[in-house]
């Protein structure tokens, strides 16, 4: 780890994640033929507030003004474990995909209480929901992630990045394909996104995500938006770089071969988020109660994922 | 004799706790005197228990077994032999750290049952259950070992039935006294089949008995000691006791039980497999791992739905057995396979959980105690709003939250992660079907620390956070300071094993060079102080081809990171933003009615209600809604709603267990007619039959 290399990760997580955010938005909206929102809204969004005046409830407690802070940082944390456009990630050393879950985990541990401790019922709602979809989803994404990282051996991602380049890789190997799979219905659950919790609601009865930081304002609020779509942009790397790695610099590359890695990137990220805001348009928000259904079926493709290491190593 | 011996330490440490006994009966008609004595030698006594394990496990290998007999015996085959190896050690370290901080923590926790109950006798009971819990420990002869085990599961029962005005606790009591006894009939009777191949009970002779058992006596062992052992663990189907016993407990007891006293059973089932009977055939490692599996995830999810502080935490003791026993089941496997590295990592994962969730659960249990002391009431929807009246409770609640949640920094992640690494190696470490258990019991454990961490948000969030919900609540007060200092103990524990796991790894070294003759701690720390890292490739190629490198996670590396981040953030709004804009108070949103009351806040039954929704079929819950109204259902007048959720093994398995064995006592009845001849009858048969059967 060298500290240029943190620094531009830094930089590439804060400074990608609200272009992601922003073009998914922009696409489903020309996809449902409206003009939508362009793309660099996101960062306006977050300019605009950190500019404004902050109210914070009368019951909230210190643990209210922690929880921005805790989640941000335990989110770029989550971050530097990812490599983006070297193989080598800046903190792969100190943890692998096991941290990347724990810390997310700890983020939306601390994320959960803060909706709980205004008080109001929209808080505890959202926070009991999004506890209960993330435990669910968990077992898809471990079992997904294992079979992963038997192939790989190791769960050091830098690691499974390298085996993913060499030569015993197949892509289309269908272990990696229903792995895939699996992760893809992970991620939709665990970026919020529909057909699991819808992002652009603010109805009371099926917000998630919206609900929790209903009570956060001002520079809080804008922590809390940047921390979930930098999670947002850590799983679609992770997701894209472990199943398709082609273009990533290896370790110690020079600064072309880093910007054309920066490209691919780019280009492999555009391509998901066309695959998110495609799923978004075509499907309708689950009922809460169907959700587990779809995340048992990314289990059993996870599972499914599994067996056929077995079977076809 | 030298001071610095362990086993000097170790005797002093046990002379402490009788002392304790001793001074607290004396002095049972002064409670200030009898707390200040009995728990004064506690904790001394606990730390020379702490100073005597380190010793142990720090000594080289050569000084490191002694052994010394408490008391001269004239019985035949029962000798008082203690041993005090790595292993007792390293359970001894487990009950003395625990020792220290409980004890600090009943100074003030007792000052509650002066004038209403004897201080001196709590103070006695609970002396004389470390002194029976260290002797299990160390005890090296079989009828020793049951002897304490007996101690120990008596002074148990009187300590969960204390507060005996209380139909709850006297029932509780029963329920554990009756369970524990067919446990330790269990053991009996596999202590006697060992002894029916080594003629002798010194455990030494079970050591060396190895191939000399025939299979079938080997299984019949296994089955034993895993119902007798499992049952003290409170593994699932044998857990009914645990989650009924350890809430009715005063909470430093309570912390006791499920911190220490369940441990017994997993340091019996280790000195068990791992010590006596290996070889080990694979269903033995299978059936631990399946067990291990069931016992985590149900336990976690009959946590979810209590609403009773201290229940929710005993049903967490049960999922975090089982999480030790994934652990083991995966080292006996690897054993099986012939792999003693793997093996040893996962007998330290194992072990390792066993410590960090002794601290944690002790941790909790003591929190849930000051909430109680100062609220009331064990029941979460009566809480509420205590992070700003007890401030230092909240704070220390919050890291025993954030540990056993799996989360990082913290302790609980290091050992669930060196899990996950042992499961994750096992798959390739055999050519069966079997290994694919490796990987779903990965899944099932991830499925686990997600629902304790939604659990915990539950448990954490409904008490703590938002208005308090009754009176009781609103006027909470913080702990006294010994009380506070108690749980800083253990606070202090959780970020030591969560951040330096290194350090402590080395401990486990003489350990398992006497279970399975490897140590790793030089592998798992390769870059000194920072990093447990699993050897990488070429290094462990060397050991055995079929070992991969599986990564490396460094807590202290993140939380030196996170810090720095949070910092450098702070500064950042600091400097740009926070001149220009200001922060006002307001109160929560309410939709525009007339403010927001405790009833329209979330409640832990209703936090908990996806979870039995999705799991219902699990559940079954029983619900009732009955409701008054004039026009329409919709406006009802008053409304009624009951519900609740029966344990599936209560209700299918001991209901109709108890009601056939009270049918059968009936019938038996009849034999004690309390007539005198009839007995003299039976007496005649018995001897007419003993002498058809020695003819």
């Amino acid at each position: 780890m060298n500290s240029p290399e943190l620094f531009i990760h830094i930089v590439l997580l804060l400074g990608l994640a609200p272009l992601v955010s922003g073009c998914i938005r922009n696409w489903k909206a020309k996809l449902q033929n409206r003009r939508g929102p362009p793309v660099w809204q996101p960062y306006l969004d977050l300019e605009k507030f950190f500019r404004k005046d902050m109210v914070i409830s009368e019951n909230a407690s210190w643990l209210f003004r922690a929880v921005p802070f805790v989640l941000f940082s335990s989110t770029i944390l989550a971050g530097l474990l990812v490599p983006l456009i070297s193989v080598a990630a800046p903190l792969s050393m100190f943890g692998g995909v096991l941290a990347l879950v724990g810390l997310l985990a700890l983020g939306r541990f601390f994320l959960a209480l803060g909706g709980l401790d205004p008080g109001s019922a929209f808080g505890g709602m959202g926070s009991s929901r999004e506890m209960t979809l993330s435990a669910i989803a968990e077992p898809a994404l471990m079992l997904a992630v294992f079979t992963v990282a038997i192939g790989a051996r190791s769960t050091d991602l830098s690691q499974m990045l390298m085996a993913a380049q060499g030569p015993t890789w197949k892509l289309f190997n269908p272990a990696h394909v229903l792995a895939f799979a699996a992760l893809f219905i992970v991620l939709l659950a665990e970026t919020g996104r529909i057909p699991v919790d819808n992002p652009a609601t603010h109805l009371e009865l099926t917000m998630i995500h919206e609900a929790m930081i209903l009570e956060y304002s001002g520079r809080y609020l804008a922590l809390i938006e940047w921390s979930a779509s930098i999670k947002q942009l850590v799983l679609m790397a992770l997701l894209v770089n472990i199943f398709f790695p082609v273009g990533i610099a290896p370790i110690q590359s020079s600064a072309g071969a880093l910007g054309f890695s920066l490209a691919c990137l780019l280009a492999k990220l555009m391509a998901l988020g066309a695959a998110v805001v495609l799923v978004e348009t075509t499907n309708a928000k689950l009922r809460l109660f169907r959700v587990p259904d779809l995340l048992s079926a990314a289990f059993i493709l996870a599972a499914l994922a599994l067996l056929s290491t077995f079977l076809f190593q | 004799m030298n001071a610095h011996s362990p086993v000097f330490l170790l005797k002093l440490a046990l002379c402490l706790y009788a002392a304790g006994i001793g001074s607290a009966l004396l002095a049972v008609r002064r409670d200030k005197l009898a707390n200040l004595l009995g728990f004064g030698s506690a904790t001394v006594a606990a730390l020379c228990g702490i100073w005597a394990a380190i010793l142990a496990l720090t000594a080289s290998a050569a000084d490191q077994v002694a052994s010394f007999t408490l008391w001269p015996s004239f019985v035949p085959y029962i000798e008082l032999k203690v041993r005090f190896d790595a292993l007792g050690a390293f359970f001894v370290l487990i009950v003395s750290v625990l020792a220290l901080a409980l004890s600090v923590y009943a100074f003030g926790y007792v000052r509650g049952f002066y004038g209403r109950k004897s201080v001196g006798v709590l103070a006695a009971f609970y002396n004389a259950l470390l002194l029976a819990t260290t002797l299990v420990f160390t005890a090296s002869n079989a009828f020793f070992f049951l002897i304490a085990w007996e101690i120990m599961a008596l002074t148990a029962y009187c300590l969960v039935s204390f507060e005996h005005e209380q139909a709850e606790a006297r029932n509780a009591g029963v329920l554990y006294f009756v369970m524990s006894h067919a446990g330790t009939g269990c053991l009996i009777l596999g202590f006697l089949l060992l002894f029916q191949t080594s003629h002798n009970y010194d455990f030494a002779s079970f050591r060396a008995l190895g191939a000399a058992l025939s299979p079938g006596t080997r299984n019949a062992a296994f089955i034993l000691f895993l119902l007798g052992f499992g049952v003290k663990a409170g593994i699932v189907p044998l857990h009914v006791w645990l989650p009924v016993a350890h809430p009715v407990a005063p909470s430093n007891i309570s912390a006791l039980l499920s911190g220490v006293l369940i441990k017994t059973g997993i340091y019996g089932l280790t000195r068990v497999l791992f010590d006596f009977l290996s070889p080990v055939p694979n269903w033995w490692g299978v059936t631990v791992l399946t067990i291990g599996t069931i016992s985590a995830v149900l336990g976690v999810l009959y946590a979810l739905m209590e609403h009773d502080l201290k229940r929710l935490l005993a049903y967490h003791s049960i999922e975090n057995i089982g999480i030790i026993l994934m652990g083991l089941g995966a080292a006996l496997m690897f054993l099986h396979t012939h792999h003693p590295v793997l093996a040893t990592l996962a007998l330290i994962a194992g072990l390792y959980h066993t410590i960090n969730h002794a601290i944690f659960k002790a941790l909790l249990f003591l929190g849930a105690g000051a909430v109680l002391h100062s609220a009331h009431t064990r029941n979460m929807e009566e809480m509420g709003g205590l992070i700003k009246r007890m401030p230092k409770t909240a704070f220390c609640f919050l890291v025993g939250a954030v540990a056993i949640s799996a989360l990082p920094p913290l302790n609980g992640f290091i050992s669930e992660w060196l899990t996950y690494q042992s499961l994750l190696q096992g798959f390739r470490s055999t050519e069966s079907l079997v290994r694919l258990m490796f990987p779903l019991s990965g899944a099932m454990l991830a499925l686990t620390g997600a629902l304790a961490a939604a659990c915990f948000v539950k448990a954490f969030g409904i008490t703590f956070l938002a208005q308090p919900r009754s009176e009781h609540a609103a006027k909470a007060h913080e702990a006294s300071p010994t009380m506070v200092g108690g749980m800083g103990i253990l606070v202090a524990a959780c970020a030591f094993l969560g951040l330096f796991p290194t350090t402590f790894l080395q401990l486990f070294d003489p350990l398992t060079a006497q279970l399975t003759g490897q140590t790793l701690s030089a592998q798992l720390s390769l870059h000194g102080a920072v990093f447990p890292v699993l050897r990488n490739a070429q290094d462990l190629e060397a050991v055995s081809s079929t070992y991969v490198p599986s990564g490396s996670v460094s807590t202290l590396g993140l939380a030196f990171v996170g810090v720095g981040l949070v910092v450098s953030l702070l500064l950042v709004l600091k400097l740009v933003w926070s001149r220009k804009t200001k922060v006002t108070a307001g109160p929560t949103w309410d939709c525009g009615s007339k403010g927001l009351t405790p009833q329209m806040e979330y409640t832990a039954t209703g936090f908990s209600k996806p979870i039995r929704m999705i799991f219902k079929a699990l559940f079954r819950p029983h619900r009732e809604v009955q409701r008054e109204y004039d026009y329409s259902p919709y406006f009802a007048r008053t409304l009624h709603f009951e519900s609740h959720i029966e344990e599936a093994f209560v209700a299918r398995l001991y209901r109709p267990l108890n009601r056939r064995i009270l049918r059968w006592s009936l019938r038996i009845r009849g034999l004690q007619a309390g007539s005198i001849q009839a007995y003299l009858i039976y007496i005649f048969i018995t001897l007419v039959l003993l002498l058809i059967f020695a003819l």
